[in-house]
């Protein structure tokens, strides 16, 4: 057996974890979890060369290791920074990061359409997420959007440039995992830089199809998906069959209502990254109950809107504010304990009519 | 003081003959017989600095570069130039090529590099076959190929042209690029050093610092530090422009007093037309702007002189950088808003578009720019740009974004009445230039401006 590296110790927001060498600080912040994990937009862990664009998973290294305590003057993108033994990383607890978090974001949506609404990626967009938790309410900027000329890379993907934050991963995917012709890149640079493919081709390499599913924004959907559902209508369910691609790994996720099948995706983890890459075929072709045989619901993380409707399955993400701050936190009010709303002496439903402050008064006191 | 240029005029210096009757090629023939480690040292001993724009100690640099077992390493030589008002290397490789080539030649020996790359601005177009000939003439007389000069060392120099792009420019970019690759800036670590070009060990250097190991070798980096003051070891070349009455590149050596530079008629010969000194860029685009009474004199009332450490004296409040080198002057009639709105629109074009806050915060500080030049702009689009800046600045994966960020923020720190000015006269400033000292000619119309 090889021996065993010895681990090596990072703390970051004052919670510290054991890592092997060469892990990144994004992976270690993974594996606390929770508030003090660095939202990543173009990071993916199975893609190689990933990550360093989108400048959304910045932190700052207040001290660099054991050996060498000086910090670095400048943030760091974690997704790309190893760790040493003994480093210090502030996310959360740094001023300086959540202020060029907040930049980032704002600079991710100022060419953003904001389309959302007509947008098959709503619900599961990572963008979405990442302003509701990271970004500002308001927009300052005051000029048209960019816009793109409209492309079309085939049947089965539909590209919406004025959605994409640029964050390569497409690109990687049809490197790594659709390998083979090179059809699908980068044209152009700066903030004109667009998504295409070689000489307007349409992209047909059997394994394409995972573009849509690491595409952080409604920029690549599914065609055979379009228009026909909200995300948050349709049930995950955990699937597979026997698919003949040797290189496919048949485990799919099937989104449902009742018993139709409307999307076939990827399995995908709790950071939102493929698990196994799935074919063309099972993604666009099987859309029958009896293609499958189905697991059962898939795991949810609580807080995504897929999950409304009291959905089963539902995973949370570890709690660690009391880690971060030393203490239990002292909320200013729990509206849980503290409003009466939450403790009505009837049952609601028994009451004819709206319901009066003083069904909520606890009279029997 | 002249070691880089001083035969740049001798009639037929670009032509191998000539160039060797006045003691061309001595350098290489001393380094051959000297260990590439000794060579090393005395680069290090001369306390040269990279002249592409930061200054990092050429010694140092190449002593970092990785030697493992059995990988070829290379030499890469920057020849890029792309930064607005620089225009120094341009220079040297037209007019005495020769030079370049011995320079590079003793850099490959003291590295190890086998084979040698040149990476040419694509824009470049003409010194491109000027330095192919240089080349061809180096190698015909014994300098490059096998066995050079029964030394047993080997080597060959490439030529690469670029395709238009200033990002190539930024060394991990003009590696992607050599590779054939889109010329997206890597991500550090790793360093060059340790993977460059194909995985492999690389050193990037600027054209003039390169240049600059030829006298060094010959007469001893001791020798070489003497020139100059403190950390300022050598002469470096400036290219000069702007309302000048002598625009050009001069060598100078680190001693002189930046009002010597502009007003003596040895470089600069002062300003034309009577006008007044209003404002300085001294070292390329990228740095920051000094209004005329911070570039002559420190803010601790000192003279301000032509090198790395006075120019830098203050920091950003009040300083600049020697940079690049590009030396570019302003006039009374010069309009400061103008200017940073044309540097903004420069790097927003130049963007590689990777990383946010350089991809979308160059285009956002091009547009407030616009506004506020062609009298559409707010007191807050002021405030606004600050913050922008402050964003962008720090926050990106290469230098291009501070180098978009640094104009901007020094424009507002030293002029921001001549923004103020731009948004509260809103038709003059449409049809006006706004000096500190008066209003002078109309604008002129930049083509597929609004
Ligand atoms: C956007 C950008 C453009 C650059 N352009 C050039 C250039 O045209 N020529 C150059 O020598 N260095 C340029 N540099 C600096 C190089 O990255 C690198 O530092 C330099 O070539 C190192 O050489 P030196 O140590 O001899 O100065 C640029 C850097 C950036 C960030
Ligand atoms: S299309 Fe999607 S995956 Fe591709 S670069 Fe744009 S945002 Fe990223
Ligand atoms: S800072 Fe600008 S030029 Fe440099 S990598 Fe980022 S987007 Fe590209
Ligand atoms: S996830 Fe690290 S920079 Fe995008």
């Amino acid at each position: 057996m090889a021996e065993e590296t010895p681990k090596i110790k990072v703390t970051i927001d004052n919670i510290t974890v054991e890592v092997d060498p060469g892990t990144t600080i994004l992976e270690a912040a993974r594996k606390i979890g929770g508030d003090v994990t660095p939202p990543a937009m173009c990071f993916y862990s199975k893609l190689e060369g990933s990550g360093g664009k989108c400048r959304t998973c910045l932190v700052e290294v207040s001290k660099g290791s054991e050996k060498d305590p000086r910090p670095m003057p400048k943030l760091m993108a974690s997704c790309r920074t190893g760790v040493m033994d003994g480093m210090e990383v502030k996310n959360i607890t740094s001023p300086r990061v959540l202020e060029a978090r907040k930049g980032v974001v704002e600079m991710l949506l100022i060419n953003h359409p904001l389309d959302c609404p007509v947008c098959d990626q709503a619900g599961e967009c990572h963008l979405q997420d990442l302003s509701y938790e990271h970004g500002t309410e308001g927009t300052r900027y005051e000029f048209d959007r960019r816009t793109f000329e409209k492309e079309d890379i085939g049947d089965y993907i539909s590209l919406h440039m004025t959605r994409c934050i640029l964050c390569y991963r497409c690109v990687y995917t049809a490197n790594q995992v659709a390998e083979g012709d090179r059809e699908h890149g980068i044209l152009e640079r700066g903030d004109k830089a667009e998504i295409s493919t070689l000489l307007g081709k349409n992209l047909k390499n059997d394994f394409i199809g995972n573009v849509i599913d690491v595409c952080p924004v409604g920029a690549l959907t599914d065609k055979t998906f379009r228009f026909k559902n909200r995300v948050w209508f349709t049930k995950p369910m955990n699937a597979h069959r026997d698919c003949s691609n040797p290189k496919c790994c048949g485990k799919v996720r099937l989104w449902m209502r009742g018993d139709e099948v409307f999307r076939v995706t990827a399995r995908k983890d709790e950071w939102g990254e493929v698990e196994d890459w799935i074919c063309n075929e099972c993604r666009f072709e099987k859309k029958e109950t009896k293609d499958w045989v189905i697991e059962g619901p898939a795991n949810i993380s609580r807080h995504s809107v897929i999950s409304q409707g009291h959905y089963v399955n539902t995973v949370d993400q570890p709690v660690v504010i009391d880690k971060v701050i030393g203490k239990n936190p002292k909320l200013l009010l729990d509206i849980h304990d503290e409003s009466d709303v939450n403790k009505p002496n009837v049952r609601l439903s028994e009451i004819s009519g709206p319901a009066h402050s003083d069904d909520f008064e606890k009279k029997d006191k | 003081m002249k070691l880089l240029l001083e035969h740049a005029h001798v009639e037929g210096i670009r032509y191998y003959d000539t160039y060797r009757k006045h003691g061309g090629y001595r350098s290489v023939e001393k380094a051959l017989k000297m260990t590439p480690d000794e060579i090393v040292e005395e680069v290090k001993t001369s306390g040269l600095r990279g002249r592409g724009g930061a200054g990092f100690p050429t010694g140092m640099k190449w002593s970092f570069l990785a030697k493992p077992e059995g990988v070829p390493r290379h030499l890469v030589c920057n020849a890029d130039e792309s930064e607005p008002g620089t225009f120094k290397d341009r220079y040297l490789m037209e007019f005495i090529p020769h030079l370049l080539i011995e320079g590079l030649i003793v850099s490959s020996y003291a590295l190890g590099s086998n084979m040698t790359y040149i990476y040419i601005r694509g824009e470049y177009s003409w010194i491109d076959p000027i330095l192919e000939e240089a080349i061809a003439e180096a190698k015909n007389n014994g300098w490059l190929g096998k066995n050079i000069q029964g030394s047993g060392f080997d080597c060959e120099i490439y030529v690469q042209r670029g395709a238009g792009a200033y990002i190539c420019g930024e060394e991990t970019a003009l590696l992607e690029s050599l590779e054939g690759k889109r010329g997206n800036p890597r991500i550090k670590p790793p360093f060059p050093a340790v993977k460059g070009v194909w995985g492999r060990p690389t050193v990037v250097n600027n054209v003039e610092t390169l240049a600059a190991v030829v006298p060094i070798i010959n007469n001893g980096g001791a020798e070489y530090a003497k020139i100059g003051v403190g950390r300022s070891t050598g002469t470096k070349l400036m290219s000069a422009c702007g309302n000048i009455n002598k625009p050009g590149v001069y060598e100078i050596d680190m001693t002189i007093s930046v009002e010597e530079f502009i007003f003596s008629d040895q470089y600069c010969g002062g300003i034309p037309n009577g006008k007044k000194l209003k404002a300085c860029i001294p070292g390329g685009s990228s740095v920051p702007i000094l209004p005329a009474n911070l570039l002559l004199k420190t803010a601790k009332g000192e003279t301000r002189l032509m090198n790395y450490e006075s120019m830098s004296d203050g920091g950003f409040q009040t300083g600049s950088m020697i940079g690049s080198g590009g030396f570019i002057v302003f006039d009374e009639d010069q309009c400061v808003v103008r200017h940073t709105m044309s540097l903004a629109h420069f790097y927003n074009h130049e963007s590689c578009g990777q990383c946010s806050p350089c991809r979308e915060g160059t285009g956002w500080m091009y547009k407030i720019l616009k506004n506020i030049e062609y009298g559409k702009g707010k007191m807050s689009d002021i405030d606004l740009l600050w913050d922008i800046q402050g964003k962008i600045e720090g926050n990106t994966i290469c230098p291009l974004g501070d180098a978009a960020a640094w104009p901007v923020a020094a424009a507002i720190r030293h002029f921001r009445d001549e923004f103020e000015w731009h948004v509260l006269n809103p038709e003059e400033s449409q049809t006006r230039n706004f000096g500190l000292a008066h209003y002078a000619d109309p604008l002129p119309v930049l083509a597929g401006d609004a």
